[in-house]
């Protein structure tokens, strides 16, 4: 076999190697989308995170704004912090209300930002006051079950099968 | 012994670590510019002793001094640096499959030298043109005839005029022209090299055409030696048996068995 | 009563073989990564072995790698659409593909194209007295020969495994969207926030780049150890296949286990 002929052929099959390295990258793996942007991070504190991992979306109006970089607990309120960190191109109103949201029935939990009125904007490092935790299925089971049996004591409010125990 | 002797071997003797012996008490002496034959059956230990001499082989005992150094003790460095000044010729040729005839034989001018492209295939070619085949440089090894691969490893082997050739078994499986074709470049490109060649065969006839002394070497030991004049004449009984190929002597047609009368005759169960 | 001396004895003997074999193939291995110079600076006969071990074994890859994923696009819609989510097609093919099978896959079709051939065009090489001739010719065989082949089959493997996964992934597409007809809006976007690009994709390609070191060395060494006869070489060849995809299995398991599992 002639050199240079072997010469194209290795030169094909190394560039056919990149571009199925690329293809992976980009349109597999999408390197480009997502947060590798310019982003700014907020926290936001919650009671229950349920499933919520990190690198979970966040989304507004179900378009993905972010991902949820980093989640732990505070053992001062006993409550989960998560930091979010989200596109620099998109602003939210500062008294914005965040809610751990699941996609369809069984799918992954993901953070939705639901936007208020204020005038100003959250800034970097903000934290968001309004949240609302996930809906684990097991309370909400159990509420059900409460709630039917109690007969017209149901209308107690939501905070749990526990409250309607002790009465 | 004279310092003229491009190889000295003294009291050799060589065991696989097996136990298996396969020489004991060697003593030979291969003089500047001659032909020597080192002859004998086949599996007598003849391409061990080439082994050893290009180092590829240590001895269990004895020491073999090629070009005046000895090779005991020597580094895999400077083995191969004295293996630049010798060549060998492979049984089948032992040509690189994956080249043309013409890079088989710059193959070590490549590998050796810094010499530039044009000057490379100049020499390629004119050793190639030395064993008759400069027209099939661009031919694969597969594409040769037996004989015409043979010839193209002898080129191959003079590619950098080596000062001692080694020639294992040159002669095996050839048809009588390529054979002799074989016999005469050995003998013309040693004299025109102005070196040294051993060559390890079986084939007797045509050795006898060409080599200055022999060497007889059976059982491990060397039984006879002598110029072809010597031995062809030679009444040793081993020899005659050898240079005339006759089925019986002291080597026997028979391997060891009980009586053949008593063999056949006797009963089964007795 | 049996007497259990002569099957310890033989146990003994195969484990001191088995160690000894090992170890030997380790500094067969430190030899050709210590002639890696000689390989490189001698460019040409690496880009050769690259040409041997890698284009030589494309079709076969590429070929394998768009059935292999247009059955896991078959396969995966089945079970998918009973759960109602056949969305989620492209994180599933692509995930299978970039974590396991690409690299798992492609190393085992490289050890039976690139491998065997590796080992047989060694042990012709040493069974005609070629390697011989070379080191008599004061060339070191392991540098001229094995180090190029080594390297050759250690460069190829990442490419041949990313083609494979890349390849797969366009046929599961096909099955998935061009003929099933799941959402490609979907397919595309569920995947891509599905698959990392460092956790899975990476991980992938540097499983493929460890299979290719076993590979090559098991081939490479069996080539240079192997009798030199006909029945040598072929036993040689079929030994470099079978260890190949024991090794790689098993490694695979070591690999995954540190990679993805934490």
């Amino acid at each position: 076999m002639n050199r240079t002929t072997i010469d194209l052929w290795v030169g094909i099959f190394v560039a056919l190697g990149l571009a199925a390295l690329v293809f992976l990258s980009l349109q597999v793996a999408n390197l480009t989308g997502g947060t590798s942007g310019a982003t700014y991070t907020l926290t936001a504190r919650f009671d229950d995170l349920g499933g919520l991992k990190v690198k979970a979306p966040v989304k507004s109006a179900g378009v993905v704004v972010g991902r949820v970089a980093d989640v732990r607990f505070d053992n001062q309120t006993f409550e989960a912090v998560v930091t979010l960190r989200v596109e620099r191109r998109y602003e939210f109103p500062s008294d914005t209300s965040a809610k751990i949201l699941t996609s369809g029935v069984l799918g992954d939990q993901y953070v939705g930002l639901l936007p208020g009125g204020d005038i100003e904007n959250l800034q970097d490092g903000d934290a968001i006051e309004l949240t609302q935790g996930a809906i684990v299925l097991e309370n909400l089971i159990s509420k059900f079950l409460f709630n039917s049996t109690s007969g017209s004591d149901a209308k107690k409010d939501a905070n749990g099968p526990e409250d309607e125990f002790e009465e | 012994m004279s310092t003229d002797n491009v190889v000295e071997i003294q009291n050799l003797s060589f065991a696989y670590p097996s136990g298996r012996k396969v020489l004991s008490n060697i003593d030979l002496a291969i003089p500047r510019g001659k032909v020597i034959g080192i002859m004998g059956q086949s599996g007598c230990g003849k391409t061990t002793l080439l082994r050893m001499i290009g180092g590829a082989l240590r001895p269990s005992q004895g020491d073999v001094r090629v070009f005046g150094t000895s090779l005991r003790g020597m580094s895999q460095r400077q083995i191969y640096a004295l293996r630049r000044r010798m060549s060998m010729l492979f049984q089948f040729g032992a040509l690189f499959t994956d080249m043309s005839s013409f890079e088989n034989v710059a193959f070590q001018m490549r590998e050796h030298t810094t010499l530039d492209e044009a000057l490379i295939r100049d020499l390629a070619l004119m050793k190639l043109h030395a064993v008759g085949l400069r027209g099939a440089e661009h031919l694969m090894p597969s594409e040769l005839s037996g004989g015409m691969a043979r010839r193209v490893a002898l080129a191959r082997a003079i590619a950098l005029d080596p000062e001692l050739m080694m020639y294992d078994e040159p002669f095996a499986g050839l048809d009588p022209i390529s054979l002799g074709v074989i016999g005469q470049l050995i003998r013309k490109l040693n004299d025109a090299l102005g070196a040294t060649s051993i060559i390890v065969t079986h084939d007797i006839q045509e050795s006898l055409k060409i080599v200055d002394y022999i060497y007889f070497v059976a059982d491990g030991r060397v039984i006879a030696e002598g110029s072809a004049e010597q031995v062809k004449a030679s009444l040793e009984p081993y020899v005659h048996q050898f240079v005339w190929g006759e089925a019986d002597g002291p080597v026997p047609f028979h391997y060891p068995a009980r009586d053949y009368v008593a063999d056949l005759l006797g009963s089964p169960g007795a | 009563m049996m007497n259990p001396a002569p099957m310890l004895r033989r146990l003994g003997a195969t484990t001191i073989n088995a160690l000894w074999r090992l170890g030997f193939a380790t500094r067969f291995l430190l030899a050709t990564v210590r002639h890696t110079p000689a390989a490189f600076r001698r460019l040409p006969l690496t880009v050769r072995e690259i040409y041997f071990a890698g284009v030589l074994s494309l079709t076969i890859i590429l070929v394998s790698g768009l059935f292999v994923g247009m059955v896991l696009g078959l396969q995966g819609y089945d079970t998918l659409a009973r759960f109602g989510s056949s969305e989620a097609l492209g994180v599933l093919v692509a995930l299978s593909l970039v974590r396991e099978l690409g690299p798992v896959v492609a190393a085992l079709l490289f050890a039976s194209r690139a491998g065997s051939a590796i080992t047989a065009e060694i042990g012709l090489m040493k069974a005609t007295e070629q390697l011989d001739a070379m080191e008599m010719m004061a060339v070191d065989p392991i540098a001229r020969v094995i180090a190029p082949r080594f390297w050759g089959g250690v460069l190829a493997m990442p490419l041949l495994g990313m083609l494979f996964t890349a390849t797969g992934i366009i046929g599961g597409f096909l099955i998935g969207v061009v003929m099933i007809g799941v959402d490609a809006g979907q397919f595309w976007s569920q995947m891509q926030s599905a698959v990392d690009l460092r956790q899975d994709v990476l991980n992938g390609v540097f499983k493929s780049f460890v299979f290719g070191i076993a590979v090559t060395w098991i081939a490479v060494f069996e080539g240079y150890e192997a009798p030199p006869t006909a029945e040598g070489v072929s036993g040689a060849t079929t030994r470099t296949v079978v260890t190949s995809a024991l090794v790689i299995l098993a490694l695979d398991f070591v690999l995954t286990s540190f990679m993805f599992m934490r």
